[in-house]
């Protein structure tokens, strides 16, 4: 059996299954080359907003792990053991499942809205993680020398100890961008129409499961590659001179 | 389904060196041995046991064409040796020689037929709408402006988007990963319908909590025949098969095996699928075909 691809199939229609022109459909008909961009769309979009979520959150944990006050200090902890310790996936079904079902207000919540909360705070977790672990790394006179000259705790991070950390974890928050990329795989789970839901079903659909798979694993890989560049980018953007191995 | 690509793609480049033997019935005499495909889990059509013990009624119909052709080929002996089958991979192994039979839940399809070969209907599956009892849905019509259920990787999710376009009622998809999942949507009331094949509707509404609760309804959006699966241009061991099949049709006996796995109760727990023989099977056993799904939508 010979290899017998057929890649004009991502210019047929998804309903009728006939060559459209010029690869697009007509008339709210779409082609599987529509279909397999807005898969792509629905994967960077949960990969972005879940990312800033994570972020955001992540940060904010992460200090909170660090300030001299133990019962503020101890929430971060809390907060990241839960969200560490647990699958991401079993985290979506809970996110989906188990927690409208105690509150059923939240089934009205968009899956869409569920899988970016669960994915950013999931991914949290582990920014905080390195956010702490770059706070951790200055020397603790840093902090000592701010609050001496009379900066309160607030301006001792804002202008001497958060500086320099978040460029020490620049490295590490890349890796963890990258991962959010392709742990958006299992919104599929909860049923949102992204890369992996794409996958699965057009596969089945078309019997074509090499000419499914090849563009999906290419655009993960194109998605995951462009943060990574994107990040060197930054890095050597903010790059402080004499310090971190910098020239 | 990542592991079974690498098997499909390992078995296409097998394939590709392997000589093919078209003569089935003259491998099984030679070897005494046959190999069945078999689904691990595809209602009562075909699913395991454990202990890699496969039962259903395609793989009981399968084993009963078996025992005539090794009466046919006057063996003393037929070692029957079972290897699971995906819906990815069912294909190329019946191709490139590794499974002679395939007895699960394949849609017989014109596209497939270009590929392989399929023994005389003995299923004709229907695919439906199951709804909460007290929902006042009973028709796809009324599904207008709700949320649909269907499992993704199954041909009812093209079914809907085709009927949506056709009829303009717009209903909102939601995915489930697989029926479980789906029908878990529907129970939680994330869904209003779900749709399905009516033997897995009918099989998990069987399983579920409170069965009194839903109920299937309206019309037939879709009806495709389920076939046992063999390799193409070997005419006399599609004939071998055939003919059991034809035999238990014509002696009505097809009747009783299809009771058995589909209205009494089914091992290993005992539940009922409580899913008595369509019209469409029945007709399929009346008139003995192998006509592709497209066939069916022409009426």
């Amino acid at each position: 059996m010979s290899s017998n691809w057929d890649w004009q199939m991502y210019c047929r229609t998804t309903t009728e299954q006939t060559v459209a022109d010029h690869c697009l459909g007509s008339g709210g008909d779409i082609t599987y080359l529509q279909w397999l961009m807005s898969a792509w769309g629905w994967t960077l979009s949960v990969s972005v907003l879940g990312l800033l979520v994570a972020l955001v959150v992540g940060a904010l944990i992460g200090i909170l792990r660090t300030v001299p006050d133990r019962r503020l200090a101890m929430v971060g902890e809390v907060w990241t053991e839960f969200f560490r310790n647990i699958p991401l996936l079993v985290q979506l079904f809970l996110w989906y499942h188990v927690i409208p079902g105690i509150f059923p207000a939240l089934k009205a919540v968009p899956a869409f809205a569920l899988v970016v909360v669960g994915l950013g705070f999931f991914t949290s977790a582990r920014i905080a993680e390195q956010v702490k672990a770059g706070i951790n790394t200055l020397p603790r006179g840093q902090r000592f020398a701010g609050l001496a000259l009379g900066l309160t705790l607030p301006q001792t991070y804002r202008h001497v100890i958060l500086p320099m950390a978040f460029r020490i974890v620049i490295p590490p928050l890349t890796s963890e961008s990258m991962n959010i990329v392709k742990n958006s795989a299992v919104a599929f789970a909860v049923g949102l129409a992204e890369l992996a839901q794409y996958a699965q079903q057009v596969s089945e659909e078309s019997s074509h499961f090499e000419e499914v798979f090849i563009p999906v694993t290419l655009l993960y890989f194109l998605s995951a590659f462009a943060i990574n560049r994107l990040a060197g980018f930054i890095e050597k953007r903010v790059r402080v001179p004499g310090i971190l191995g910098a020239k | 389904m990542k592991k079974s690509l690498w098997v499909a793609a390992a078995l296409l480049a097998a394939g590709a060196a392997q000589a093919q033997s078209t003569d089935t019935l003259k491998k099984i005499k030679d070897t005494g041995s046959v190999t069945m495909g078999v689904r691990e889990s595809s209602g009562v059509l075909a699913y395991t046991l454990g202990d890699n013990k496969f039962v259903g009624y395609h793989v009981e119909l399968c084993q009963r064409a078996l025992d005539d052709i090794k009466k046919q080929l006057g063996l003393a002996k037929l070692d029957v040796k079972y290897q699971v089958v995906t819906s990815a991979n069912r294909i190329p192994l019946v191709t490139n020689g590794t499974v002679d039979i395939e007895c699960g839940s394949t849609t017989n399809n014109a596209s497939r037929q270009k590929d392989v070969a399929f023994a005389v209907t003995a299923y004709v599956e229907e695919v439906r709408i199951a709804t909460k009892a007290n929902s006042g849905i009973t028709s796809i019509s009324q599904l207008n402006g709700k949320s649909v259920a269907t499992t993704t990787g199954t041909t009812s999710v093209q079914l809907l988007r085709k009927h949506e376009r056709a009829t303009g009622v717009d209903f909102k998809e939601v995915f489930g990963k697989d029926h479980a999942d789906s029908f878990l949507l529907l129970e939680s009331g994330r869904a209003d319908a779900f749709v399905m094949d009516g033997q897995i509707l009918a099989g998990l509404i069987a399983k579920s909590k409170a069965p009194a609760d839903y109920k299937i309804v309206g019309e037939v959006l879709s009806v495709e025949p389920i076939a046992i699966m063999m390799r193409k241009d070997d005419p006399a061991f599609k004939k071998a098969v055939d003919d059991t099949l034809k035999g238990l049709f014509k002696s009505g006996e097809i009747a009783k095996i299809y009771d058995k796995w589909f209205v009494q109760p089914v091992p290993p727990t005992g539940a009922k699928v409580g899913h008595p023989a369509s019209d469409a099977t029945k007709a399929a056993w009346a008139n003995p075909n192998d006509k592709p799904a497209e066939d069916y939508l022409k009426k």
